[in-house]
């Protein structure tokens, strides 16, 4: 009885985690359908010119009557190029299992202190990602805490911080780079100020909102127990702030990402996620560019799951997670 | 030494304004809440130029407040032309297609429960992406003038605007699509007067994350190839000529226009939205 009732419940949750997983996976499918077809139609001129050089007859003989068809009607009338598309070495647009095969092959089959390992250009960007973060997230909460207590610094400093929100401030990134490094700065540090400043303000504008978010009711309820404004930061404030902190938190670890990569743009490309792009943009090897965005995106994807596990696990300890 | 004191002078008493102007009787008036920032920002933008020009910091480092704004106005012409070939041509034809495409994709899935439940995490989880590394391949695929800016910029407004769309079609509640049942009013109808509406506070919140991004995506995408023209390509090359100044007026222009684009779009918000209580 005991056992049917467990494995019961074990199928309904199961089940309710495959209702919300299969509809995501099933536009997942359409998108990579839809890209594997868009492979033939952009590969198709490339493809053709190549296979013509290798000795193969297509229809419209000439290259140039060849240029004014579209990729599509190429294909159809050469069908014998359509599986060549999908194993060009320099596509304009490669195939997922192209993709999938670059990546297996810049990060498990390299070694990590290979130059060529996506590993390690990875962790040259993550670092400055994570210690980026660290400082904005940490400059964030304090900035946070004053204004939040100093009616002055709310005042003069929070229209400022929500402003920032709408201001394109990547663009200062290659300045910043050059300016620390004429003062002799390089490496990790210049990366991280960027990725720290793009994280910042969201935690600011974010835990304003938080620690604000105690109602009356409660202030008044902590007040009659004769607590001091001390103990209602630690006991009140804080623990109520802590949701609103973590959906800042995500949006940061993905600012502080994108900062770390633009960041390695202008210093002319020695290493970490935004070099590769920029290598394999300049030296037209089209493969090491997707790769690298797609390692990218699944460092990003990562590290905001790791923080909506912590977030899971925080709120339940703390006896708010119902979701 | 001078510089320092004379710069924590400054401060002493900038602060010192703000903070009888902060706990005065009428703080909360219009007037004041504007007064304050920019009595902050005057107050900074004095101590940098005092501390700039009396230790001598190099223009290369750091270029006084006042070097830039004889720089804005007397390049004037040509932060013009790169403000139209960057914001206009790249991030506006940008932002309006993504939208358009994410506003069809969104009426599209809305007919499919099915598919709106998968196009919201997975549209959350690419909003998330790093999607500004997908420059250099639509530079390479469409060129370097603002067609590839704007094919980016359009990639990258498409999430967020999909997702806010989508989830606020999702919120009206039974009782308030009954009523339309009862109207007789068919999907069509119940679309356009009761769920768009409805929507329109979540599109908005898309509409203005999205504002920044467009400048972000149309200025980063210049960093991989442009026409000699444009705001990425000035402030790359300037920062190759050591020119800061210059880059300096470049980032006001984007600041000025990121705030006005996002004004506009709250503005917007505020007229479309005026009965949500948000707005009230």
């Amino acid at each position: 009885m005991r056992t049917a009732f467990v494995t019961g419940c074990a199928r309904g949750i199961l089940m309710t985690r495959l209702n919300a997983i299969i509809p995501a996976l099933t536009v997942v499918a359409v998108i990579v359908a839809f890209w594997t077809l868009c492979v033939i139609p952009m590969n198709a001129h490339l493809t053709a010119d190549q296979a013509q050089r290798d000795g193969m007859v297509l229809t419209p003989e000439a290259p140039r009557d060849r240029q004014e068809l579209s990729g599509l009607s190429l294909a159809l009338k050469n069908p014998a190029i359509i599986p060549l598309t999908y194993v060009q070495t320099r596509p304009r647009l490669p195939s997922p299992h192209q993709v999938v095969q670059e990546l297996y092959d810049t990060v498990i089959d390299k070694k990590i202190t290979s130059k060529r390992s996506l590993v390690y250009h990875g962790w040259v960007t993550l670092s400055a990602t994570l210690l980026g973060f660290v400082m904005g997230t940490t400059l964030g909460i304090m900035l946070a805490v004053g204004i939040v207590y100093s009616r002055t610094m709310d005042k003069s400093v929070m229209p400022w911080a929500i402003t920032s929100q709408t201001i394109p401030i990547l663009a200062l990134a290659p300045m910043i780079i050059v300016m620390l490094g004429a003062i002799g700065i390089q490496g990790l540090f210049p990366k991280s100020i960027i990725s720290a400043y793009l994280s910042f303000f969201p935690v600011v504008v974010g835990m304003v909102k938080g620690l604000r978010s105690p109602d009356a009711m409660q202030l008044d309820l902590l007040r009659t127990y004769g607590t001091n404004s001390n103990q209602g930061f630690w006991k009140l404030r804080l623990p109520s702030s802590i949701p609103y902190l973590f959906a800042s938190l995500k949006i940061g670890i993905s600012a502080s990402l994108v900062g770390a990569i633009v960041g390695e743009l202008p210093t002319g490309a020695r290493a970490g996620f935004g070099a590769r792009m920029l290598v394999g943009d300049q030296y037209g090897q089209p493969m090491v560019t997707w790769a690298a965005l797609f390692a990218a995106a699944i460092t990003a994807a990562m590290l905001v799951a790791i923080l909506s596990v912590i977030e899971r696990q925080t709120l339940r300890r703390m006896g708010m997670g119902a979701a | 030494m001078m510089a320092y004191i004379l710069a924590l002078g400054v401060w002493i008493a900038g602060w010192w304004l703000n903070v009888r102007l902060s706990h005065s009787d009428r703080s909360d008036t219009r007037f004041y809440s504007l007064l304050i920032p920019v009595i902050f920002g005057v107050t900074i933008i004095v101590m940098w130029e005092i501390l700039v020009t009396m230790l001598e910091v190099s223009a290369v480092i750091l270029p006084p407040p006042s070097m830039i704004a004889a720089r804005f106005a007397s390049s004037l012409n040509l932060l013009w032309a790169d403000f139209q070939q960057t914001i206009i041509k790249g991030a506006m034809t940008g932002y309006v297609f993504g939208m358009i495409a994410a506003f069809a994709v969104a009426i599209l899935a809305d007919r499919s429960p099915f598919l709106t439940k998968g196009i919201l995490p997975v549209g959350a989880f690419m909003a998330a992406l790093p999607i500004v590394g997908t420059a250099p391949i639509f530079v390479k695929w469409l060129g370097s003038d603002w067609q590839s800016k704007a094919a980016v910029v359009g990639v990258m407004v498409f999430f967020p605007i999909l997702v806010n769309t989508v989830a606020g079609l999702k919120d009206t509640s039974a009782m308030q699509r009954d009523l339309m049942r009862t109207y007789g009013a068919g999907y069509w109808p119940t679309l356009l007067k009761l769920r768009i509406p409805a929507a329109l506070p979540f599109i908005f919140n898309g509409l203005k994350i999205a504002t920044t991004l467009a400048l972000i995506g149309a200025i980063v995408a210049e960093f991989f190839g442009s026409p000699t023209l444009g705001m990425g390509f000035r402030i790359s090359t300037s920062v190759g000529q050591l020119a800061l100044d210059m880059v300096w007026a470049e980032i006001i222009v984007a600041a000025i226009a990121g705030s006005t684009f996002y004004g506009l779009m709250a503005w917007l918000e505020k007229r479309v939205t005026f009965w949500h209580p948000s707005q009230r």
